[in-house]
């Protein structure tokens, strides 16, 4: 487990365009700079954000490098629950999930709340 | 001249990103007093905006994370987000070098403060200025703590290094204001995005309002990773901001839970200047 290299890359990736442009150009020579496992670098290739997330990687993180995948908001949140059922809870980190009623069901709570107020 | 302003607000990336998720009402009512602070700050003549925040990845990281740092340049670039994530267009905002060597010379006094020629802003400070100073017409001095890779910066020190930022601002001639942002409870860019555990933060910001250092400085990481998420540790800044209010006291000027921000967004300010 290389955690701090996945990070590591995906903190590159998300603030430096030149990064960026070159992972766009040639990944597999960027990846190589990196010491992966080969878990860790076929999920980042494919991207597999489930799984990027169970290993460990940081939400400040994880959330820009699906953004650069133009992966949508709801689905990043979706892949990452796959993930979680597909493969269990985060490994490492402080990221891990800790259940919630979700984002609707919380607005409807606070709508009557106010109501009642 | 004694610090002109100090305030605390929110910068959960949603308030720009995903705004129309969020309650029509409450999102409108939260930009007013986001705009408002804006207001408040010019009427104080503030020729300096020092933004405490909790950055994420845009500029440190595990490889040399130092506990706390400011910015010393004249002009930052950000946010580093993509446009199209954040809603917030990418720009070159105003810094003060000169003023920030002042100010890190007279932190560094008491602080072991890290200084950068180089500042990428993320949401951390760009979603605040977007509504604070949309013109990007006030220099800022960007200021971090460690609020983001375990061992983080401990509460106490965040306590000494917004006093240090307080003595430092006191003993310049500009007009200097403070605003701390961050979240209080929430768990973002996990499965749980949305969640608020909105009782601890009414109480954490009714400590922060009486500005009881005893109460702020009380909690373990352990208990504000129960109860507050991973995104509860950047409660240092409004700690910090406390300091800064050196024994003043705080109004809560907004804040109400929205999970669609997933966070209670806040707008606070502390009574630095007796009238």
């Amino acid at each position: 487990m290389s955690l701090y290299q996945v990070q590591k890359l995906i903190y590159q990736l998300n603030r430096d365009p030149r990064t960026r442009e070159r992972y766009a150009r040639e990944r597999d020579a960027v990846l190589a700079e990196y010491d992966l496992t080969d878990e860790e670098r076929a999920a980042l290739v494919q991207p597999d954000i489930g799984l990027l997330y169970v290993l460990g990687v940081n939400g400040q993180l994880l959330m820009h490098f699906a953004a650069l995948h133009k992966i949508e908001w709801n689905d990043y949140l979706e892949r990452m629950r796959h993930g979680l059922a597909k493969h269990g809870q985060v490994r490492e980190g402080v990221y891990a999930a800790t259940g919630y009623e979700g984002v609707e069901a919380h607005d409807a709570r606070l709508k009557a709340e106010r109501e009642k107020r | 001249m004694p610090l002109v302003y100090c305030g605390a607000c929110s910068h959960a990336p949603g308030i720009t990103a995903r705004p129309e998720r969020a309650d029509t009402q409450t999102r409108q009512a939260l930009y007013k007093a986001l705009c408002k602070m804006g207001d408040d700050i010019r009427a104080t003549g503030a020729e300096a905006l020092i933004v405490v925040a909790a950055e994420h990845f845009a500029n440190f990281f595990m490889n040399n994370m130092p506990a706390f740092a400011i910015g010393m340049a004249d002009s930052y670039e950000g946010p580093i987000e993509e446009e199209a994530f954040l809603k917030i267009k990418r720009t070159k905002v105003p810094g003060n070098k000169a003023l920030s060597r002042k100010l890190i010379e007279g932190v560094m006094q008491t602080v072991d403060v890290a200084y950068a020629e180089e500042w990428k802003f993320d949401h951390g400070i760009a979603v605040p200025l977007h509504f604070i100073t949309p013109d990007y017409d006030l220099p800022i001095v960007p200021a971090n703590i460690n609020c983001q890779g375990p061992p983080l910066t401990p509460l106490k020190r965040a306590w000494a290094f917004g006093e240090a930022l307080r003595t430092a601002a006191d003993a310049q001639a500009e007009r200097i204001a403070l605003l701390a942002t961050g979240g209080i409870s929430h768990w973002p860019a996990t499965p749980d995005s949305g969640k608020i555990n909105a009782e601890w933060d009414r109480e954490f910001l009714d400590r922060w309002a009486r500005n009881d250092k005893d109460a702020l400085l009380s909690y373990t990481d352990a208990e504000i990773y129960r109860d507050g998420g991973q995104g509860g540790f950047e409660i240092r800044t409004f700690v910090a901001a406390a300091a800064a209010g050196k024994g003043a006291k705080g109004t809560i000027e907004f804040s109400e839970p929205v999970p669609a921000f997933a966070v209670s967004a806040t707008v606070a300010r502390m009574a630095v200047i007796s009238s």
